[in-house]
């Protein structure tokens, strides 16, 4: 068994439907270990509750869903909150607790789940910080005094906090400036190199998903119409996948990797 | 074989070490000068790993080896504490070397090596605590500045409504009619029952009193003038703050957080005008009703307790008020209410604008505005009883 090709989330035949309207037909998803992979579709084509789903927060009206080897249908109480913390959650709009300033934020899942000490907790919750692109002065300021996109990097430095095995980014470079999106870029295949991560995202963010992502779900009409990485997807003929490379938006992001190629080296990238 | 050590190596390269009963990290000196680290250095298992590495003192003479092989995980917190014992002893000048530390680990005790190091450079700032002088003062200020605010904000209303008086086109009357049945006809229920039970409980407190001089009917004095002249106006302001003041700064407020108010003002709507002057000119007219219903209902519940407890009959009770109760005693007390309507709007107002932040800031503001609109009827009350006595009314 090669760690690389290990499945950590398994969809099977999951639906899901909200009284008449139906959200999900019959989805099949497999995710591998240390792979980025990439939720996208128009705006209500489901990718949200299909994450939603993936981390406990909804329940399909009906088909299996395994993470990390755990069928969530089937999980206890307590197995439940063990796994919740072998996953980490960075929300569309951070998600911070407006009561607690932005360190004790990140602190609070080892101040809840370990038994350290105050001391140590503040300076991993530093460090998770400037990890994230923070600096140290941000760690007093409530998450109220902070600008959008710092907000979502607190949010990741909480997500990160007790170093999961899997990470779900929503909409990690919404509202962010070009150059902090590109800091998104880089932190996240850097923090898969760093610490073998899995990771599930949503975006509509062109250019993160082709540097960044392995492999990537088209969601419509309730269906996966495609997966692939980004180059495969370009290939597909179909109108609900073309949408995403046409447009001078879609040809300028498809050129700008080109030349680099990184999403075809991150593929071929295995733990070693 | 080799499948189950690259297992193995995923498992603990994952930090899959988590789910499973962990093994507490220890550290132990043995003989040969050798450090020997064990068990998860993971979040799971680092529980009395602090102490052990304070309790723990090497000799400085010669250089220590760290054996590293029975390390079973190590997440960025192991590390963390790892390289921190390293620079301890650093700066003790005794030699390290690391030996069986998987390759994985190794790269993650880098990555933090790197990171200390850099957060060495720059410290956070520490907010030092405020000694107690510096509150009070602070505190003070705190106190200063807001009833400066208020009393800006009580300007900026009265501004706004004679602009409004000037101009009777610009009176927006649906939301006065909505609030007039939110805050007033909405709310007969709960200021009917309250002061009905009031009136019950000032006739029956006072029915032994009475009986004792055998003054049984002038337990329509008693409830007739108290529910008149105080209770009924009080009760009414009190539960119509706790009711519709907090209802204004809490909507007010989340209309601050996300920036309602500021669309209205850059649109050209003043806020105070689109939320303030509805709520007032409702509430002018829409308190003084209801004193007037909970006078009737505060009466009745006296009326009941009297023939219950001292035999006095309706119609002995209702002849004996009309007599005791002159028209003072009403005017008096219905001309309370607009008095505690201004207050109950304005406070709840006032803290709703106040809101800065998010949901924590929401839920405090509202607190206050209930707090603070109680406080100032009351004194407001006993205000208006000084004045009615030097008066003489």
């Amino acid at each position: 068994m090669d760690a690389g090709d290990e499945t950590v989330i398994e969809l099977s035949k999951v639906s899901t439907r909200f009284g008449d309207h139906v959200v999900h037909r019959e989805i099949d998803l497999s995710v591998r270990r240390a792979e980025i992979f990439a939720l996208i579709g128009g705006s209500g084509s489901g990718k949200s509750t299909l994450l939603r789903e993936m981390i406990l927060l909804h329940r399909p009206t009906s088909g299996k869903i395994k993470v990390l080897g755990n069928d969530l249908d089937a999980l206890s109480e307590a197995d439940a909150s063990a796994l919740r913390l072998r996953w980490g959650v960075m929300f569309q709009h951070g998600g911070l607790f407006g009561a607690l300033n932005v360190r004790e934020n990140v602190g609070l899942p080892l101040r809840e789940h370990t038994k350290l000490s105050d001391a140590l907790i503040d300076s991993l919750a530093e460090w998770k910080l400037t990890m994230a692109g923070l600096g140290l002065e941000v760690g007093t300021q409530f998450p109220n005094e902070l600008s959008g996109g710092m907000m979502k990097r607190a949010s990741l430095a909480r997500a990160l906090v007790l170093d999961p095995e899997l990470l779900f980014l929503d909409e990690p470079t919404a509202g962010l400036d070009p150059v902090s999106a590109t800091g998104v870029d880089v932190l996240v295949l850097k923090l898969r190199e760093l610490f073998g991560l899995t990771i599930v995202m949503i975006t509509h963010d062109l250019d993160l998903l082709w540097q960044v992502a392995d492999r990537v779900a088209v969601l419509a009409d309730g269906r996966v119409e495609a997966v692939g990485s980004m180059a495969d997807l370009a290939a597909i003929d179909r109108p609900e996948v073309r949408q995403f490379f046409e447009g001078a938006r879609g040809r300028a992001a498809q050129q700008s990797a080109a030349p680099s190629n990184r999403n075809q080296a991150g593929t071929s990238w295995k733990p070693k | 074989m080799a499948q189950i050590a690259s297992t193995s190596t995923a498992r603990a390269f994952a930090g899959i070490m988590l789910q499973q009963a962990s093994i507490d990290a220890a550290i132990s000196m043995s003989a040969d000068a050798q450090l020997r680290l064990t068990g998860d250095w993971s979040v799971r298992g680092l529980k009395s790993i602090e102490a052990q590495l304070a309790a723990l003192n090497p000799p400085c003479s010669k250089p220590l080896t760290l054996n590293c092989a029975e390390v079973l995980a190590m997440d960025t917190a192991g590390a963390w504490l790892l390289q921190s014992l390293l620079l301890r002893l650093q700066a003790n000048s005794v030699g390290t070397k690391i030996d069986g530390l998987k390759p994985a680990f190794a790269k993650r005790l880098e990555v933090v090596a790197a990171q200390l190091a850099a957060a060495d450079s720059q410290r956070a700032p520490t907010t030092a605590a405020m000694r107690p002088l510096e509150r009070l003062g602070r505190s003070a200020f705190a106190v200063w500045e807001e009833t400066y605010a208020l009393l800006s904000f009580v300007g900026e209303t009265a501004k706004t409504l004679l602009q409004s008086a000037l101009q009777p086109a610009r009176i927006r009357w649906r939301p006065i009619l909505f609030n007039i049945r939110e805050a007033g006809f909405n709310a007969l229920p709960i200021v009917g029952l309250l002061s009905f039970l009031l009136g019950v409980v000032v006739a029956y407190q006072g029915a032994d009193q009475l009986r004792q001089y055998g003054a049984n009917i002038f337990v329509a004095d008693l409830v007739g003038v108290s529910m008149l002249r105080e209770f009924a106006p009080l009760i009414t302001a009190i539960i119509i703050a706790g009711r519709s003041g907090s209802a204004y700064a809490a909507q007010i407020g989340t209309m601050a957080v996300t920036e309602e108010i500021d669309a209205m003002r850059t649109l050209g709507i003043a806020p105070i005008e689109m939320l303030v002057l509805p709520k007032l000119i409702a509430m002018l007219i829409a308190l003084p009703l209801l004193t007037v219903f909970a006078d009737v209902l505060g009466i009745l519940g006296g009326m009941l307790m009297a023939r219950e407890q001292l035999d006095v009959g309706y119609v002995e009770f209702l002849d004996r008020l009309i007599k005791a109760i002159v028209m003072t005693t009403y005017t008096v007390g219905i001309g309370k209410a607009p008095v505690f309507a201004l207050i109950i709007v304005l406070v709840g107002c006032f803290q709703g604008f106040r809101t800065r932040g998010g949901a924590d800031s929401v839920g405090r503001q509202t607190t206050r505005s209930v707090v603070q609109s109680i406080f100032l009827v009351i004194v407001a009350d006993a205000l208006f009883s000084v004045v009615f006595s030097a008066l003489d009314i």
